[in-house]
């Protein structure tokens, strides 16, 4: 009880002081899980409104292959990034490894099938209310998939928040493929890990509570923005 | 180039083994209003499909007097639920003309225009799945309409709706009528097909049985099953 007290009042000081430590890590939090987000969705929503649209020979087969990839480990991802990665891998010569970009490109296989298997769900649904509309207009596939894109924006938008949970509180790919250096690649949980190891639960406690209000912050933001329970509003 | 006439010969839609229409045999000339009736599961929404290139056929033939892809440009399809897109009213019903690349400020402006024309102008900015039963099916045929469709297939299009609104949606429909477009559509309500129908397509078991000028067919029908069907007996 004592630690969460204590944890609580740091992470207020850490705030309230705008310790430098703090921006710094939270704001590479914010960077690496924001970008890997946006290159996730430009890949998942594409990918479930193709799968929703069109009917093809292993169809079903890669919608399970896709379910079950939501439950990839992050760890399993984050060792066949760092041997893709590492000098002696066969994209040793592009210097990726220990470098955010590994990080954005872990975090990307790790969330792109949740955001696809997500967003699937849904866009099936509204292709199975558009079909025989879209059809009898004589579209073609390129014009259904933007349609349900855009129309299912909402849903898409609830699928990507989800695909945000999990990148951001993902740790272990990031600390493979990432190496937790401070002033490179040390994000808040990656530095959780860190001072939980070196035993001060009140800073790890502190930092975790500023992910916990960064997560909260950023989902209430994107809703606000997007008018997600307005009357009236898909 | 014309698309008439439609001819269907030995048209068949078969799934499961099983033939849900057909084999059709039919010549639609350019002018008239065409209704198409019978009983419940009689066929009457495959056939219009069948006709609107969106059932797959599994037999015969279907020749419009133009290509089929251009023939499939020129017609819109009224559903009997009308599909709503998640969008308002103006852009559902602008968004056959976003298909074609008309500039979005242009399609709104026509959009509103046909919602004006149907009874929807106050309602342009509401979501359309906030619509009325009758809204909605006035919004599915402003969207049909706004690309001046040289046919139009209307299934049901006045099921479930009030004495009202079907007489606002008949209005609408004779006006379209008057100004060319050819109309084919399959309805329950003996006395609509009376009012709009200049010919009647009787169909029965996938099969049409009759296909005959309306007032022929109401004065006198050819086949005991169409005799039975407008007496409102139990035909199967």
């Amino acid at each position: 009880m004592t630690d969460i007290w204590s944890g609580l009042t740091q992470a207020f000081w850490l705030l309230a002081t705008l310790d430098a430590d703090l921006v710094e890590i939270t704001l590479r939090s914010l960077k690496v899980t924001l970008s890997a987000l946006a290159v996730a969705s430009l890949i998942a929503f594409p990918l479930a409104a193709l799968i929703s649209v069109r009917r093809f020979r292993l169809r079903r087969f890669t919608i399970s292959v896709l379910n079950a990839l939501m439950g990839l480990p992050p760890v399993v991802v984050g060792l066949v990034v760092y041997v893709l990665l590492s000098r002696s891998g066969p994209f040793g010569v592009l210097g990726l490894l220990f470098t955010p970009t590994a990080m954005i490109i872990a975090q990307v296989i790790i969330v792109v099938p949740l955001i696809a298997s997500i967003a699937h769900q849904s866009l099936r649904e509204l292709w199975s209310d558009y079909h025989d509309l879209l059809i009898s207009m004589n579209t073609t596939k390129r014009q259904r998939i933007q349609t349900l894109l855009w129309d299912g924006r909402r849903a898409l938008l609830t699928a990507a928040l989800a695909g945000f949970g999990r990148a951001i509180g993902e740790v272990g790919a990031i600390m493979i493929v990432g190496g937790n250096i401070d002033h490179a690649t040390r994000v808040l949980t990656t530095a959780i890990a860190l001072e939980t190891g070196k035993g001060d639960f009140a800073l790890a406690l502190g930092l975790g509570f500023v992910l916990i209000a960064m997560a909260l912050f950023v989902n209430l933001m994107i809703h606000w923005l997007s008018h997600t329970e307005s009357e009236g509003r898909w | 180039m014309t698309m008439f006439p439609l001819i269907a010969k030995g048209a068949t839609v078969r799934r499961r083994g099983k033939v849900l229409v057909g084999p059709v045999d039919l010549t639609l000339g350019q002018t008239g209003t065409t209704m198409v009736i019978g009983p419940n599961g009689a066929g009457k929404t495959t056939l219009l499909k069948l006709l609107h290139c969106i059932e797959r056929m599994n037999g015969g033939t279907l020749d419009w007097a133009c290509p089929v892809a251009e023939a499939q440009q020129r017609q819109a399809f009224v559903f009997q639920t009308p599909v709503m897109l998640r969008r308002n009213v103006r852009d559902n019903i602008a968004y056959p003309l976003l298909l074609t690349k008309t500039p979005r400020a242009e399609a709104r402006a026509r959009a509103e225009d046909w919602a004006g024309r149907v009874g929807l102008g106050d309602a342009v900015m509401r979501p359309a799945h906030l619509l009325s039963g009758g809204e909605r099916q006035k919004l599915a045929l402003a969207r049909a309409l706004i690309r001046a469709p040289e046919v139009l297939f209307l299934d049901e299009p006045c099921a479930s709706l009030d004495g009202r609104a079907t007489r606002e949606i008949e209005e609408i429909l004779l006006g379209v009528a008057a100004r060319g477009t050819r109309i084919i559509m399959s309805t329950h309500n003996m006395g609509q097909a009376q009012r709009l129908g200049s010919e009647v397509i009787f169909v029965l078991g996938g099969r049409i049985h009759e296909y005959s000028p309306a007032q022929d067919f109401f004065a006198e029908p050819q086949t005991e099953q169409a005799r039975a069907f407008l007496r409102g007996d139990i035909v199967e």
